[in-house]
């Protein structure tokens, strides 16, 4: 152990080759002889197939081979995560062809794919294949689709419903709660749906070798061996030796490059049918119309007090639009993901969750940066703030009176919720503190209320989040209808020089892996830096692994390393009690050193390596190597928490909203890098906020997206945001060895609701009582609100 | 097919292209650069930015055939030799990247900010940037980038 680079702001290792031009995304890979695919996509959201005719197509220069639904539509795509009605049924689960041959369910459903010796050739032939549409209406609303009379968008799913789904306590004691409340805040609003927009679009390489028959898929993807699994075992029935899933650098996944695609299981089809590789990259248009989106709730949320302002009760309705068909992972978000964060920080009694699930010809939806826990902190803390401007009271001293006590999850236990989770340890007092210290809350409202006498109103909202991170462990999902176990994989091989490779499961796209992950294995092998190399995206050379998401790279894989690396040392106190010839529980390991306590006997790392592979001298009955893979699967969730304050201006005369000044305060637990856990919250921010004020997928009422494209999509800008005012404070998690809970999603999880309640708090300031806006706060609408 | 002669970083290249084929096509598929990225279909996106006779273009909208005559410098070729360029250098010391997929359009557009202004307020900077899109970083770290880069160019110069 040494105390080197733990905690340190450590230059990220894997820069270097971004900025000079030298990372190697998968569509920069050019194989020999390679083919290029385009998916010809349905236009219209619902449509039989009448006919398809590719005769003409297949005439064209180019033009290598052409598939359809009639070839590979038995095959399609599973989802990862069972879910059951209230009554005990299954959930409804029809197939996802890689092509439909029947019935399209929603603009960009594919039809057929052309390989060509170009892209554009491809393309070309596209456009000259026939196919005989029988329109049919579309239902793209969730709450509108289980109506009677909607349109089906599967003819065996009735009603559109997945399943129904409840949790939480009893709903007559809710009801009750309720009815005992001396105050109720009703509150009616929708979560928008999201493109989640990596700004890499996706992209896979199918490459089959006949020789060895195997086969290799370079993918955009946040978890190569998860992928291999899926592909193998659901979908093409591939056997998985055979098969070589590689994730290179991947520009980016906030979830969604987590699911198993269609199109990954259509390039490795297509590159075996054809004996060449088949690149298929997707335009920005196509990820609109395919990536997986997120959020899409409709809700009714009802929040009770009593008459000292305590939390009584918290009763809701939701319809979670799950698109067209069934995405990876798809029925755990609005559910295990969402469902059981409804505690949030306060002590609320009684709480029950009626959830909906629902098809509609709409993009499948599933996790987004967040997942579900956004849609529950939205929730939550708009109610709060909402009731605190309904009640007369302020919004933080509402917050600091229905807190959670702080409790460490050590010498207190952890905090068992109403909606099945324990949290593991918090002190959420303290991250509001911090927050208002730093707003200097006294005078920004004297502030606010010189500013409600002019045409630039000024607003403040609070958000106190928590959410369920490091996800997660295998036997708690696997009860909760996990179809796959959520441990992750770390090996650890030192080379006979003292150098160190690592393997990991996890998947880096953007969080820093190489580097945060060498720092913590350098500082416990006491070695340099450069000594270490972390390696992940290739199923060939990592054993095993379950890949990046939820924020649980460091909790989970970190964990997965740490237990090798702890294997590492005691083999290597073994190999150096031999040589230094005194009992194995007389050696301390210390700055890299196997040292004998108490005299001046000592052996670097680099010779107990050594010794470890050319074994002359060395303990009877003990391996020679020094290499050790370990699975880590936790024994909880992690719950990260903090408090996020926006300040916000809003124009009058025009309804725009510009943000001043935006604080967050979060609690990750341990840091291992500041400085990138800090990068990783000021994305989050920036894509809360975004959704917030500028963000959300429009839909016309017959399916078509009308904003699909960085054209119409607004994107946050460099310019719609000020520097971001961050803290932290430390409330290590008591359950895994590096005391981490994951920072990747807070972010983006505690600031949305945050910027609304400003909006709605300078609006109020000016005597507009407005209960909520439509989420994106466009200038027009926030206009419009004050107009009313 | 057109025949153009273009000179990118430094070597002159010269090549038969489709008449419809995009220069940041060119620079990714015949030249094999493949630093210069393509994020969007619509102009929007900013990944794909590269220097044409010494000002910042988007490569995606532009032909190949247009850039005939032309000089143009990518990513690849903004570091001379092993010594990085200061805005190269300013987002690694300030963490201005995260998957690094916008990284090269940010930086080619930020150096040609620069060029047009060497020592730019907060607000410049982020007025600069508006034509490229960042995912990952919120683009907090990516202006302190860029003040890292202007700072240290003005200590150069001085």
């Amino acid at each position: 152990m040494s105390n080197k680079f733990i905690g340190k702001s450590v230059k990220r290792v894997e820069d270097k080759r971004f900025i000079t031009g030298r990372g190697r995304y998968t569509d920069d890979i050019v194989l020999p002889g390679m083919t290029y695919a385009y998916i010809l996509r349905s236009p219209y959201a619902h449509a039989r197939i009448k006919s398809i005719d590719t005769s003409a197509a297949e005439a064209m220069e180019g033009v290598v081979t052409i598939m359809t639904g009639e070839e590979v539509g038995h095959y399609g795509v599973p989802c990862g995560w069972q879910v059951n009605f209230k009554n005990g049924d299954t959930m409804k689960e029809p197939p996802h062809p890689l092509l439909v041959k029947d019935k399209v369910r929603h603009v960009g459903d594919a039809v057929a794919m052309v390989v060509a010796e170009s892209r554009e050739l491809a393309q070309d032939a596209a456009e000259a294949i026939m196919i005989d549409y029988e329109v049919l209406p579309a239902v793209i609303d969730a709450s509108k689709a289980v109506e009677e009379g909607a349109p089906l968008v599967h003819d065996d799913v009735p009603n559109n419903i997945c399943f129904d789904w409840e949790i939480g306590n009893p709903k007559e004691e809710v009801d009750a709660a309720l009815a005992s409340a001396s105050h109720i805040t009703t509150l009616e609003f929708v979560n928008q749906r999201l493109a989640p927009n990596a700004m890499e679009p996706r992209s896979y390489i199918g490459q089959y070798d006949n020789v060895y028959d195997k086969y290799t898929l370079y993918t955009s993807t946040q978890n190569p061996h998860l992928i291999r699994l899926l592909m193998c075992a659901f979908v093409l029935g591939l056997p998985e030796h055979k098969v070589r899933v590689v994730g290179p650098d991947v520009g980016g996944g906030f979830g969604s490059k987590i699911y198993h695609y269609t199109e990954e299981a259509l390039v490795t089809l297509a590159s075996k049918k054809i004996g060449r590789p088949v690149k298929w990259t997707e335009t920005r248009s196509e990820a609109f119309l395919t990536d997986a989106h997120g959020r899409d709730h409709v809700t009714k949320a009802e929040m009770g007090f009593d008459a000292d302002g305590k939390i009584v009760g918290l009763r809701i309705k939701t319809f979670a639009n799950l698109g067209a068909y069934l995405s990876t992972f798809s029925t755990a978000v609005p559910t295990y993901l969402h469902g059981t964060l409804l505690q949030g920080l306060y002590t609320t009694p009684k709480i029950h969750l009626d959830m909906t699930c629902v098809f509609t010809n709409t993009t499948a939806v599933d996790a987004y940066r967040g997942a579900g826990r956004p849609e529950a902190t939205y929730l939550l803390e708009r109610l709060l703030d909402l009731s605190a401007l309904e009640m007369g009271v302020d919004p933080t001293e509402l917050r600091l009176k229905n807190f959670i006590p702080a409790f460490d999850g050590v010498t207190q236990p952890g905090y068992q919720t109403n909606v099945a989770l324990q949290y593991d340890s918090g002190n959420y007092h303290g991250v509001l503190q911090r927050g208002l210290e730093m707003l200097g809350y006294e005078d920004f409202r004297k502030a606010q209320a010189e500013a409600a006498k002019t045409n630039k109103l000024l607003g403040v909202g609070f958000s106190t989040y928590i959410e369920a991170c490091g996800i997660a462990p295998s036997a708690v999902v696997g009860s909760l209808g996990a179809r796959a176990g959520l441990y992750e994989v770390g090996q650890v091989r030192v080379q006979p020089t003292g150098k160190v490779s690592v393997f990991t499961g996890a998947h880096s796209h953007g969080q820093g892996h190489e580097t945060t992950f060498a720092q913590v294995v350098a500082d416990r092998l006491g070695i340099p830096m450069e000594d270490v190399d972390i390696i992940h995206g290739d199923s060939d050379t990592v054993a095993f692994g379950m890949g990046t998401y939820g924020s649980r790279s460091l909790a989970v894989g970190g964990s997965a390393i740490v237990k090798s690396l702890d294997k590492i040392i005691e083999k290597g106190a073994k190999i150096a009690a031999h040589k230094l010839e005194c009992s194995v529980d007389d050696i301390e390991f210390i700055d890299g050193k196997f040292n004998v306590k108490g005299t001046d006997k000592s052996l670097g790392f680099g010779d107990i390596a050594l010794t470890a592979y050319v074994p002359h001298v060395y303990p009877a009955n003990l391996e020679p190597g020094l290499d050790f893979s370990s699975f880590y699967d936790p024994t909880n969730f992690t719950y990260p928490f903090g408090c996020h304050i926006a300040v916000v201006e809003v124009d009058k005369e025009t309804g725009t909203t510009k943000i001043k000044r935006f604080i967050a305060v979060d609690d990750v637990g341990n840091v291992i890098n500041p400085m990138i856990v800090d990068g990783q919250i000021h994305g989050g921010l920036a894509q809360g906020i975004g959704q917030a004020l500028f963000e959300g997928v429009e839909y016309d009422e017959n399916g078509q997206i009308i904003n699909a494209s960085y054209m119409d999509y607004t994107m946050p800008r460099a310019d719609d945001f000020p520097m971001f005012e961050l803290d932290r404070q430390v409330t290590p998690c008591p359950h895994n060895p590096l005391g981490v809970k994951g920072a990747g999603e807070a972010g983006c999880i505690g600031s949305t609701p945050a910027v609304t309640n400003a909006v709605i708090d300078a609006l109020w300031s000016a005597g507009h009582k407005v209960k909520d806006i439509r989420m994106p706060l466009t200038s027009e609408r926030v206009w419009r609100a004050m107009q009313s | 097919m057109p025949k153009i002669t273009v000179t990118v970083n430094g070597t002159s290249h010269t090549s038969e292209v489709e008449g419809r084929l995009l220069l940041v096509h060119y620079l990714r598929d015949t030249l094999h650069l493949t630093g210069t990225h393509v994020g969007c279909d619509t102009s929007s996106c900013g990944a794909c930015t590269i220097h044409l006779d010494g000002k910042a273009v988007k490569s995606c909208s532009m032909l190949a055939a247009q850039a005939d005559g032309s000089t143009i410098t990518t990513i690849e070729g903004l570091a001379t030799g092993n010594e990085l360029h200061p805005l190269q250098e300013g987002f690694k010391e300030e963490h201005g990247l995260q998957c690094g997929f916008c990284t090269p359009g940010m930086i080619m557009c930020a150096a040609d900010l620069l060029s047009h202004n060497p020592n730019p307020s907060e607000q410049e900077i982020r007025e600069g940037l508006e034509g490229n899109i960042c995912r990952c970083t919120g683009y907090h770290n990516i202006v302190r980038a860029i003040q890292y880069a202007a700072n240290k160019s003005l200590v150069v110069s001085e």
